[in-house]
C-alpha cells in the first residue's frame, strides 16, 4: 500500500515530460487550453512559466494549482478536483461489484461504499449546478481486477488517498457550506480507508495521530496508472 | 444528504462537574447526545461558536476540542485497566488512547500558540462503560461518532487556516477510529455516505441552558 506522505511537487512535471503520462494527465483534465498551457509552463521553458503567479519550480506551494490544472478557481477548483476523484473511486466499486470476485457479505460492502461514493458524486454534481459552473467530465478509467486480494488493496490505497486530498483542501474553501460538506465527505472516506486497512490486515490509522495532507500533484499522479486514454 | 437521530443512552452515564464554559459545553453535548445521538454535536458547536470569531472565538473553539480529548484520553486509560478486553480491541485501545493523549499535547500548544490559556481536565467517571466488551464498545463508538461530529460542526467557525487545517487533521484520526470501533462491534463502519450534519433545532433548544454559560 502506498500512502502519500510528502508532496510529490515534481510530479506534474515530470508527466509533461512524458509524453504518455501528459497525455493522461490531458484525459484527467478534460483537455482544456488551461492544462496544456499549464503543462507547458511545467516543461523544459523555465523562462517562460506564466501559468502563476508563483515560481514553476515549487508547484506544491502554490495555491493555484487546481486552476492551473484545469479545474477552475478557488471553490469550484475544489469541487471540481473532488468530483473527479470521486468519479474514480465510484467507478471503480461498480467495476469490482461487477467483477464477481465478491460475494454475500464482501459483495454487500463494496456496494455499500461505491454507493457512498455515488452519493457524494450526485451531492458535488449538484452543487457546480448551484453556483451555475461546468461540472469536470467523469474520466475513463480502468482498474486492475485480477483478484479479491489486489482488489482490496486497490481500494485500500484509493480511500487513503481520497482522505488525504481532502484534507490538503479543506483550509483552502472559502464557503463554510461547501467547506462543511467537505468535511462530512472527508470524515467518510476516512472511515473508509479504516475500514479497508484493517480487512487488509494494516494499521487503520498510518499516519498516527495527526492525518497527513496530500497535494493535488501527489493524488493527480496516483490516480494516473487508472486513466485511460 | 441524510440525517440520522439515533438516542445515545450511554452518555447519560457519563458524570463530570463542570469546571470552565468548555466543560459545561461538553455537558450540554453529552446531554443532547443522550437524546438525540452522537451528531448531534455539531450543530451545537456552531451555534456556540457562531458569535465567536478571530483567535479569541479561535481558543475557545480549541479548549473545547481539548476537552473533549480529555475525556477521551481518560476513558481509553481507563477502558485499558477496566475492561476485559479481546487481544485486538486492547491494542486498538492502547493505540487510540495514545493518538487521543497527542491530540491534547497538540491542542494544549495551538491554545498557548495563540496566547490563550488552555483549559484542565475535567474529573470524569464513565459510569458502567466497562463493566464487558459490548457495553465498551458501544460507548467507543458513541464518543468516536461524537468527536467526528464535533469537530466537523467547529470546523467552519474556525478563523485560522493553519488551525482549520489541524483540526481536519484529527477529526480524519477521530474517523478512523469511530470505523474501528464500529467495526469491532460489527457495526457498520461508515453509516452514511456523509457524517451528518444535523440541523435540528430541539437539539439546540435542548442545550441552549449549557450555552448561555
Amino acid at each position: 500500500m502506498t500512502v502519500p506522505t510528502k508532496p510529490g511537487r515534481n510530479a506534474i512535471a515530470r508527466a509533461a515530460q512524458d509524453p504518455y503520462s501528459r497525455r493522461k494527465f490531458l484525459v484527467l483534465t478534460g483537455g482544456t487550453g488551461a492544462a496544456g498551457a499549464f503543462l507547458a509552463a511545467c516543461g523544459d521553458d523555465d523562462d517562460d512559466s506564466t501559468a502563476s503567479s508563483d515560481t514553476s519550480t515549487d508547484m506544491a506551494s502554490t495555491g493555484d494549482a487546481l486552476a492551473d490544472a484545469g479545474f477552475g478557481e478557488g471553490d469550484v477548483g475544489i469541487l471540481n478536483y473532488a468530483l473527479t476523484l470521486e468519479y474514480l473511486e465510484a467507478g471503480f466499486y461498480a467495476a469490482v461489484a461487477d467483477s464477481g470476485l465478491f460475494k454475500g457479505e464482501e459483495l454487500a460492502l463494496v456496494k455499500t461504499i461505491g454507493g457512498h461514493e455515488q452519493e457524494h458524486v450526485d451531492a458535488l454534481l449538484a452543487t457546480l449546478k448551484d453556483l451555475g459552473e461546468e461540472p469536470a467530465p467523469e474520466p475513463e478509467a480502468e482498474f486492475p481486477l485480477d483478484d479479491a486480494e489486489t482488489v482490496l488493496k486497490t481500494a485500500a490505497e484509493v480511500e487513503n488517498l481520497g482522505a488525504a486530498a481532502y484534507l490538503g483542501q479543506a483550509a483552502k474553501i472559502e464557503n463554510p457550506d461547501i467547506l462543511a460538506a467537505a468535511l462530512a465527505i472527508h470524515t467518510v472516506e476516512a472511515r473508509h480507508a479504516a475500514l479497508l486497512n484493517t480487512l487488509i490486515g494494516e494499521d487503520p490509522t498510518p499516519d498516527g495521530a495527526f492525518a497527513v495532507p496530500a497535494d493535488p500533484e501527489t493524488v493527480l499522479d496516483a490516480v494516473q496508472p487508472f486513466l485511460v486514454q | 444528504m441524510t440525517n440520522k437521530t439515533q438516542a445515545a443512552p450511554e452518555l447519560e452515564q457519563i458524570e463530570f462537574k463542570p469546571i470552565d464554559r468548555s466543560s459545561f459545553l461538553m455537558k450540554g453535548i453529552l446531554a443532547a447526545g443522550a437524546t438525540y445521538g452522537a451528531f448531534a454535536a455539531g450543530p451545537m458547536l456552531r451555534k456556540a461558536f457562531a458569535q465567536d470569531g478571530g483567535s479569541e472565538g479561535d481558543i475557545e473553539i480549541l479548549n473545547f476540542a481539548l476537552t473533549l480529548e480529555y475525556l477521551e484520553t481518560a476513558f481509553y486509560e481507563q477502558a485499558a485497566k477496566d475492561a476485559k478486553l479481546s487481544s485486538e480491541n486492547a491494542a486498538l485501545v492502547k493505540t487510540f488512547g495514545e493518538q487521543e493523549a497527542e491530540h491534547v499535547a497538540g491542542l494544549t500548544q495551538a491554545i498557548e500558540d495563540l496566547g490563550g490559556k488552555p483549559v484542565e481536565a475535567p474529573a470524569v467517571d464513565f459510569g458502567d462503560a466497562f463493566t464487558d466488551e459490548g457495553t465498551f464498545l458501544a460507548t467507543a463508538i458513541t464518543f468516536e461518532d461524537l468527536g467526528v461530529s464535533a469537530y466537523n460542526g467547529a470546523g467552519p467557525m474556525i478563523s485560522s487556516k493553519d488551525l482549520l487545517a489541524t483540526a481536519g487533521a484529527i477529526v480524519q484520526i477521530e474517523a478512523r477510529h469511530a470505523a474501528s470501533v464500529r467495526n469491532a462491534a460489527g457495526e457498520p463502519a461508515a453509516p452514511d455516505a456523509f457524517d451528518p450534519t444535523l440541523t435540528v433545532d430541539e437539539v439546540t433548544k435542548a442545550v441552549t441552558p449549557f450555552l448561555a454559560q
